[in-house]
């Protein structure tokens, strides 16, 4: 099968997922941020909670290798702060921007044509801060058992029990 | 059951969780490149066809869109994906609204179909800029970050919400009441 095959077919089930737990919605991000409503991270902990487990275990067998993102302080601190100022304005990330859509909330139409100005931008801006602020703070490709020089199969567990801790927190407090 | 725990962002998060691991591993077995879930670099292509379209030099010699390689790949059809999947899942549960300006936004800005569209098409300018500076975005760092315990994913994540809670507090105001 296609790679355009299968990212299809995995994009029809996330988007169908997404849209069951709710968390496409502008009310649902923005309300998370309001510190009112918790589904996005009741969703996002979760599915963080079951893939780290499943991928650590895919690692384990030999099915998978993991490819963690860079760590560039610099890039990740500032574009991290600009890309949560936006959100909160927009009330939508650039994946669940085109599943709101589908499910008629076309307001997120003008979101996806901003993202794709600002990538537009990104582009241009690219050449210079490649040597700059691209470059400060790079610490490669880190994960947390290894700065720890922990096993993944403590942090896992450890990590799991704060999410279940914070579920339990939300419930208790209605978010 | 109207005071229950509600399941749902529970086990739709914990099924994502599931396709992601199926996901890697058939990936790594199909196409010999293992892809995590993420999103906003197909908003670079997006971008690069439209640009191409008007002026393809201009693109070939962006050393940015040579980076990302403007071409349709998994994560550009995993984008097409997700809105076939929500809406034939909105369609079928009977959820599918149409909403030009959501309640939230309309108790703060009023009715303007307008100034919804500018805050949208603003708030997305920023917000890209950043994800593509931070190199991801909630599903990008935030799901398949800490799926493997990344130290970016949690960075970014964390910056992500900070600023989030910040702005939306600024711009809607501070608690808005739980009606």
């Amino acid at each position: 099968m296609s790679e355009q095959w299968l990212g299809l077919i995995t994009g029809i089930l996330f988007g169908a997922l997404l849209q069951q737990g709710r968390v496409l919605r502008f009310e649902k991000q923005v309300a998370a941020m309001r510190l009112e409503d918790m589904t996005i991270l009741k969703f996002m902990m979760s599915a963080i909670l079951v893939g780290m487990i499943g991928i650590q275990a895919a690692v384990d067998l030999k099915l998978a290798a993991l490819n963690p993102k860079a760590t560039q302080l610099g890039a990740n601190l500032l574009g991290g702060i600009l890309f949560g100022l936006g959100w909160a304005v927009m009330g939508f990330c650039p994946g669940t921007s085109v599943g709101a859509v589908a499910e008629g909330r076309w307001h997120a139409i003008f979101a996806i044509l901003g993202m794709m100005t600002g990538a537009a931008l990104y582009a241009e801006a690219y050449p210079r801060l490649e040597k700059t602020l691209l470059a400060w703070g790079n610490l490669g490709k880190i994960t947390l058992p290894g700065v720890l020089g922990l096993s993944p199969w403590v942090v896992i567990p450890a990590l799991a029990a704060v999410f279940l801790l914070c579920f339990v927190f939300f419930e208790k407090k209605g978010l | 059951m109207k005071r229950g725990v509600d399941w749902r962002p529970y086990v739709a998060g914990a099924l994502v969780g599931v396709l992601a691991t199926v996901s890697v591993v058939v990936t790594t077995r199909v196409l010999g490149k293992t892809q995590f879930l993420g999103a906003s670099t197909t908003f670079v292509r997006a971008a690069g066809f439209v640009e191409q379209a008007v002026d393809p030099e201009h693109v070939r010699q962006n050393p940015y869109f040579a980076k990302e390689k403007i071409r349709i790949d998994w994560q550009f059809m995993l984008i097409a994906g997700i809105f076939i999947g929500a809406l034939a899942a909105s369609i079928l549960d009977g959820s599918f609204r149409l909403e030009a300006v959501p309640p939230i936004w309309r108790e703060r800005f009023g009715d303007s179909v307008a100034l919804r569209a500018v805050g949208a098409f603003l708030g997305g300018i920023v917000a890209m800029f950043g994800a593509r500076l931070a190199d991801g975005c909630p599903s990008g760092h935030g799901l398949s970050g800490l799926m493997q315990l990344s130290v970016s994913g949690f960075i970014a994540l964390a910056c992500f919400f900070g600023a989030g809670v910040l702005m939306a507090a600024w711009v809607y105001g501070g608690k808005g009441g739980r009606r």
